[in-house]
């Protein structure tokens, strides 16, 4: 090779291993930081990982908010309408966290089943619904319509109740 | 009546903008001057028109006329007169027009200070603005008029969200716009260049003056938000990697890279091609964030609009941008490519490497933001990528970055010996090194290895721009040029920005708790005594505010106040803030809300160094716009000196 073929490849080379190493950081970096989203039906029929964060969304219960006394601890439930889910955090909380509100959480399942968050987001408008809780909204809206249907069908609610253990399986 | 006019100056507007489209780009292909000529009326024209429909917009607002819908939706007759202003901007319609007057704005400036451009290559830069502006107008016309009449009128408007009510926000977005409609110019130079065939390095020059501008309003609108983030939305943090910032910072980092190659070009007329590409690829990217922020496809803390009609055009507009200018690019950019040989020790490869780095800083970014977007969009999985993945990349990648914005400033052009180097070089390694262990071992609470990477980057990058502006001035053969001393300022304000970053990020402290009248908590130094919570009514809003001591080693150093706020015309609350500011360290304290027994909840930072994160970016924005006081002289001979002058030094 020439010397400046040489300088040339070199170049090029230098570049190309860079270039690999960046990828491969970032691709790294990457899959170790996925949160993936999960409604809270998806939680209660074992879909959520148990070993890793996610972000759980939903609307929290009317009346299920409930503070321990002499600490900034707060309990309440979020739901899709269909299954709730118990919520455990340690913090303040965002401004406009009511109930009611469609809001996400950041965190983990516990032993016991329950969400312990460390981060909730509510966002800056009152009329807000973040995307993810619309959606899983929607799903069970649909999947109540089906089960409302078929209750017709059968006549009896028993088989809404047989229904809904169907679906959440 | 008002909005009419309005509205019909935004289509007269429009009218010019096509005029200016074609007329001047016929008359380049023709070499008729007459057509050409036209250029700069029809940019005045054009200009002018929607500077009216702006003002008649912002008259809308000052007397309430909420018979316009856009009005009625985003200001009500409690807002103090200056948010009445700032609320054109609010929200999606507005913010449109403002931007399409920034981009005429720049229009008019490129059409009255282009003297070193032939006049094909102004001629067709000016015609590619017009077609930017069409897109923009008709985006506005046809998907978002803010002049739209409601056919009953409503008696009080809807308030502007109460965050943005804020002196901050008021002037983040005009900033922003700014920067981001000013990589436009960069663009419609890149395209011109591609159809005139021929890149000559006093054009990159031009070039890259415009490009510092755009990039320095980029700059302090990106420092803006940040800061308006720390302080208005009432955590603390100053930056969340939300994709509505990623979207300010994606052409921030090409602009960043475009001005060190059209330096590179400038100054040795290599790299035309890859600048091309930059400029193109800058643009893009600002149009990219249009489209992330206002077609609302985001999940995000600050995306205020939703509709798939906009988001479509968005889309289809970046489209036809992205893929008739890369098309472009593809077909001619082998024509006005000049390769000029130069050694693998010099300033060129240096420059080469970190706009490498920072396309893989882009490219990160990128990743991270429409990723989730896409797999979303396709119904795969709903995720999302959080802070730890751009931290964790951003990081190594900012050490090399650092190493090799040093190393440049000591390399000459062209060719370098690395054994001489070495020798220019030791002083500024051995005071960051000393620095960089020193400070940490002595000032700062503890001693952390990532406070010693980050302070060596910082102080590494700071001395070695100073030695190199110092060396060359002690030599006394040339004064230091506007060039040096602002490039210097930039880099050393990049510094100050890392510093801060660093020593923020690892020395923070946080905490949330629960304080009743009476009672104290400890940070540092600092004791924060919780006095009471007090009621009170101001203007448009109720607030609680609360009454905090801090005493620094016992000693009473200030009181803060934050503030619960209610909103009259809205019932959303809001925190504000009580921020005791200093150069060292901000103590922050927010209140959360009411519990049992007069407690309530309380938010205590203390967060040291936050401050140099926006003093270094009003640092580099400072710089970049010293470098353009440098006096144009005869390009030919202030190349052959200052090559002489950098050989000599």
């Amino acid at each position: 090779m020439s010397p400046v073929r040489k300088k040339r490849f070199y170049m090029v080379l230098l570049l190309v291993v860079g270039i690999s190493i960046a990828t491969f950081l970032i691709v790294q970096a990457f899959s170790q930081n996925m949160m993936f989203f999960f409604s809270t039906s998806e939680v209660k029929q074992g879909k959520a990982p148990k070993d890793r964060e996610f972000r759980l969304g939903g609307l929290v219960v009317e009346g299920s908010v409930k503070r321990i006394p002499k600490t900034l601890t707060v309990q309440f439930e979020l739901t899709d309408s269909i299954t709730p889910v118990s919520v455990e955090y340690t913090g303040i909380l965002p401004d406009l966290f009511r109930e009611g509100q469609g809001i996400i959480a950041k965190g983990q399942l516990n032993a016991s089943g329950v969400f312990v968050a460390s981060e909730v987001l509510a966002k800056h408008d009152e009329n807000y619904m973040p995307p993810e809780v619309a959606d899983s909204l929607a799903k069970a809206a649909k999947i109540n319509a089906e089960n409302a249907k078929n209750a017709e069908k059968a006549g009896s609610t028993e088989a809404i109740s047989e229904s809904i253990k169907e679906k959440s399986e | 009546m008002i909005p009419e006019i309005g509205l019909f100056a935004l289509i007269l507007g429009l009218a010019f903008s096509f005029v200016l489209a074609s007329v001047p780009l016929l008359g380049s292909y023709k070499n008729h001057s007459g057509l050409m000529q036209l250029a700069k009326p029809a940019a005045i024209g054009q200009f002018l028109f929607l500077a009216l429909s702006f003002a008649c917009l912002i008259y809308a607002f000052t007397v309430d006329d909420f018979s316009v819908k856009y009005v009625a939706s985003n200001s009500n007759t409690q807002l103090p007169m200056i948010f009445k202003v700032s609320a054109t901007w609010g929200a999606h319609e507005g913010s449109l027009l403002l931007w399409a007057l920034i981009l005429t704005t720049w229009t008019l400036a490129v059409s009255l200070f282009s003297k070193p451009l032939p006049d094909s290559l102004n001629s067709r830069i000016l015609s590619v603005l017009g077609m930017v502006s069409i897109g923009f107008i008709l985006f506005i016309l046809l998907t978002s008029n803010p002049f739209e009449r409601l056919i009953e009128v409503p008696t009080e408007g809807r308030s502007l969200n109460p965050l943005l009510q804020d002196i901050g926000l008021a002037i983040h977005p005009p900033v922003l716009y700014m920067g981001y409609v000013g990589m436009a110019v960069a663009f419609a130079f890149a395209v011109a260049i591609l159809l005139e065939g021929k890149f000559e390095m006093a054009w990159a020059r031009w070039a890259k003056g415009w490009t510092i501008v755009a990039w320095a309003f980029l700059t302090i609108g990106i420092a803006l938000g940040s800061w308006w983030a720390y302080y208005e939305l009432g955590w603390g943090g100053w930056w969340f990697w939300d994709p509505v910032e990623n979207a300010s910072l994606l052409p921030w980092i090409v602009a960043t890279a475009l001005i060190h190659s059209l330096s590179i070009t400038a100054n040795r007329g290599s790299f035309q091609s890859w600048t091309l590409l930059l400029a193109i690829l800058a643009f893009s990217l600002s149009l990219l964030g249009t489209f992330l922020v206002r077609s609302g496809v985001l999940t995000s803390v600050h995306a205020f609009t939703t509709d798939p009609s906009r988001g479509v055009f968005i889309l289809i507009f970046l489209v036809i941008v992205v893929g008739s200018s890369l098309s472009l690019y593809a077909s001619h950019a082998h024509k006005v490519t000049k390769r000029k040989p130069f050694n693998p020790v010099s300033k060129e490869t240096l420059l080469l490497l970190n706009n490498v780095i920072l396309m893989a800083m882009m490219a990160t970014v990128l990743l991270g933001t429409l990723y989730p977007l896409i797999l979303d969009a396709l119904g795969l999985a709903k995720l999302s990528v959080g802070a730890p993945y751009f931290n964790s990349v951003m990081l190594p990648l900012t050490i090399p970055l650092a190493l090799f914005m040093g190393l440049g400033f000591a390399t000459y052009w062209r060719e370098d010996n690395s054994k001489r180097l070495l020798q220019r070089l030791w002083l500024p390694a051995v005071s960051s090194l000393l620095i960089a262990f020193l400070i940490p071992l002595l000032i700062l609470p503890e001693f952390s290895g990532l406070a010693v990477i980050g302070l060596l980057m910082s102080s590494w990058i700071a001395f070695s721009a100073l030695h190199w502006l110092l060396k060359e001035n002690s030599a006394g053969l040339v004064k230091p040029s506007f060039q040096k001393i602002g490039s210097v300022m930039a880099h050393i304000g990049f510094a100050v920005t890392l510093t801060g970053i660093t020593i923020t990020s690892i020395y923070s402290i946080e905490k949330d708790v629960r304080l009743e009248p009476g009672q104290s908590y400890q940070i540092n130094q600092y004791r924060f005594e919780f006095v009471n919570v007090k009621q009170k009514q101001v203007d448009n809003y109720l607030a609680s505010e609360g009454h905090i001591k801090v005493y620094e080693d016992g000693i009473p150093l200030t009181e803060l106040h934050p503030e619960k706020r209610t909103y009259l015309s809205q019932a959303m609350p809001m925190t504000e803030a009580g921020i005791d500011a200093q150069l060292s360290r901000d103590l922050f304290v927010a209140l959360g809300e009411k519990l049992d027994n007069q407690a309530w909840s309380v938010r205590l930072q203390y967060k040291p160094f936050v401050r140099w994160i926006w003093l270094g970016s009003i640092l580099m924005a400072l710089g970049g716009v010293i470098t353009l006081l440098q006096r144009r002289k005869n390009s030919a001979v202030k190349n052959t000196i200052q090559s002489q002058a950098e050989k000599t030094a």
